[in-house]
């Protein structure tokens, strides 16, 4: 039952033990291969709990989840399912295992039982793939949070997973780190063709993605393109989101009753757009 | 400051003994422990010292670093000396004053007792210097696997004692951090007396205890989605191999076994 889908969830419920009301309710998206998702959403909206469940970390009380056409509330497919979708979490410290960089990395290769001749190449070339090599022998507790985040996505990579979900994986980041992490996933993304579901809350790392989806109170209010998301500013002020710079200030142009098309993001975009309206006379 | 701690008392040097097999290594020292029981003689512990020396020069472990391996156990030490050296019973009275009477056996017992926890501290040292803590883990999971019949829980000890190392320094600065957080708000953990001491110590210890938890929920988590299950099926990305140089240090050691047996017969 392999199909073409990397992730579906179909009507996904999710109530935590004793707790009334449910983290997620009636979610259902369709993940295409390849493709870069952001999920949207503040402090305890319930896109965390989305991430577990696609890992097989939770299992939902209602609907399914399909992962590469595993369902996850099958218990003997959880080793699978967690095999091709990594998972890289907030604390960068939390998630290393090992005392040494390349030791890490070996470690969900010695849990799935990779025979050692073939773990070194693998290892080392998931750690060129973050451009961490040189530190292949290095104590973790000696890298930055930007890098020990790298070392988290080799030890992922090293699995070879057709997704990686990365749940606010620069929320503990300095801007640098946040950066270097984000590059290092779009990279992958592009190149090895890795699914990716990029959990956060940042609006600017949201804009970066194929399509975003917002999560509200456990359910998913708007979906669509950065473009058609981020040009919904009334809406996502009241869901206490915000809008990258740029859009909003569009927004308020366009409202001033300049004629500026839909779907700006960055201050390029905004930069072409009014000097396509007003175009600047040559100076004389 | 934290970054250039060392991890227990590993002295990393390159040397044939840092290469040995841990395994060897932890066996051997059961088998230097057991040379250093079965020595009854000053000759047996010249043949030990010898032993320990030249062991020490091939793993390029400076003496004075072994030495140092005494310097936490010297009370226990001087005591024993001090207990024999006073009550053990003898003919050769050596002085006699008051109620205190030193014999010539009372010393020679009091220096062979002292130097027998001397050895087996210094012997132990040798391990531990040479040996990298993780290596270390490695080698007592190996030679635990056999208990596994019995259900005892070598992979668990021995990646519980990994994960203790990797969050040694994690948690060293973590205490950092709270001891200063602590301090800017007045906390004083300098002076006062033993108990106000440790009472001032319970702003620090609570914040890190709920924090080392919460590292450990998450780790778990961590470790479960990169299809952590136990030891079971696991390979390792580190195999352990016996060499040449592993048979010439049994050999070594069975020689000293070999002639300390041997001196207590003739001797």
């Amino acid at each position: 039952m392999q199909t073409d889908t990397r992730v579906q969830l179909n009507d996904v419920s999710y109530t935590y033990e004793e707790q009334a009301q449910p983290a997620l309710s009636g979610v259902s998206a369709v993940i295409q291969p390849g493709e870069f998702v952001a999920v949207l959403g503040h402090n305890g909206s319930g896109k965390s709990t989305l991430a577990k469940l696609l890992n097989a970390l939770y299992i939902p009380t209602e609907g399914n989840v399909l992962v590469c056409g595993y369902d996850t509330r099958e218990e003997k497919l959880v080793w699978e399912i967690r095999q091709r979708a990594g998972m890289i979490f907030q604390n960068p410290d939390n998630q290393i295992v090992a005392t040494v960089v390349k030791e890490d990395v070996a470690f969900g290769l010695e849990n799935l039982g990779v025979p050692t001749e073939e773990m070194l190449p693998r290892i080392e070339s998931s750690l060129s793939a973050v451009r961490m090599s040189k530190y292949a022998d290095t104590a973790p507790h000696m890298l930055s949070g930007g890098q020990k985040q790298r070392v988290a996505i080799a030890g992922i990579l090293a699995m070879e997973p057709s997704v990686i979900i990365a749940d606010e994986a620069t929320a503990m980041l300095d801007p640098s780190g946040r950066k270097e992490v984000l590059e290092t996933i779009r990279t992958l993304n592009r190149l090895k063709g890795i699914t990716v579901i990029w959990i956060t809350h940042f609006m600017e790392e949201a804009a970066q993605a194929d399509r975003v989806l917002v999560i509200t109170d456990g359910r998913i209010r708007l979906s669509g393109t950065p473009a058609e998301v981020f040009d919904r500013v009334d809406e996502m002020r009241e869901m206490h989101l915000d809008v990258p710079h740029m859009t909003a200030l569009a927004a308020e142009l366009r409202a001033a009753g300049m004629p500026l098309k839909s779907g700006i993001l960055t201050v390029e975009e905004l930069v072409e757009e009014v000097e396509r309206l007003c175009p600047l006379k040559s100076a004389t | 400051m934290l970054n250039n701690i060392t991890m227990g008392q590993y002295y990393p040097v390159d040397s044939k003994v840092h290469r040995l097999d841990p395994r060897i290594k932890l066996i051997l020292t059961i088998v230097f422990i057991v040379a250093v029981f079965m020595a009854k003689t000053f000759a047996g512990y010249a043949l030990i010292l010898g032993f320990v020396w030249m062991t020490s020069r091939l793993a390029n472990v400076p003496f004075r670093m072994l030495m140092r391996g005494l310097k936490p156990l010297r009370l226990i030490i001087i005591l024993t000396f001090l207990l024999n050296l006073f009550f053990t019973q003898g003919d050769t009275v050596w002085i006699e004053f008051w109620v205190i009477r030193i014999t010539k056996e009372g010393f020679m017992q009091a220096a062979f007792y002292s130097l027998r926890l001397a050895f087996l501290v210094v012997g132990t040292s040798l391990l531990t210097l040479t040996t990298s803590p993780v290596a270390l883990s490695d080698g007592i999971e190996i030679l635990l696997t056999p208990l596994k019949k019995i259900h005892f829980p070598a992979h668990e000890l021995a990646m519980m004692m990994t994960i203790a190392l990797r969050f040694i320094p994690t948690l060293l600065e973590e205490t950092d951090k709270i001891m200063k957080a602590q301090m800017a708000r007045g906390a004083d953990f300098e002076s006062g007396n033993l108990l106000s001491r440790a009472k001032a110590m319970v702003p620090l210890l609570v914040p890190l205890f709920v924090s080392a938890f919460r590292r450990a929920g998450d780790l778990a988590m961590a470790m479960e989605s990169r299809c952590y299950h136990g030891g079971e099926g696991r390979t390792r990305l580190r195999v352990l191999k016996i060499t040449r140089n592993d048979w010439i240090a049994c050999g070594a050691m069975a020689v000293l076994l070999g002639l300390i047996i041997l001196e207590g017969i003739i001797l």
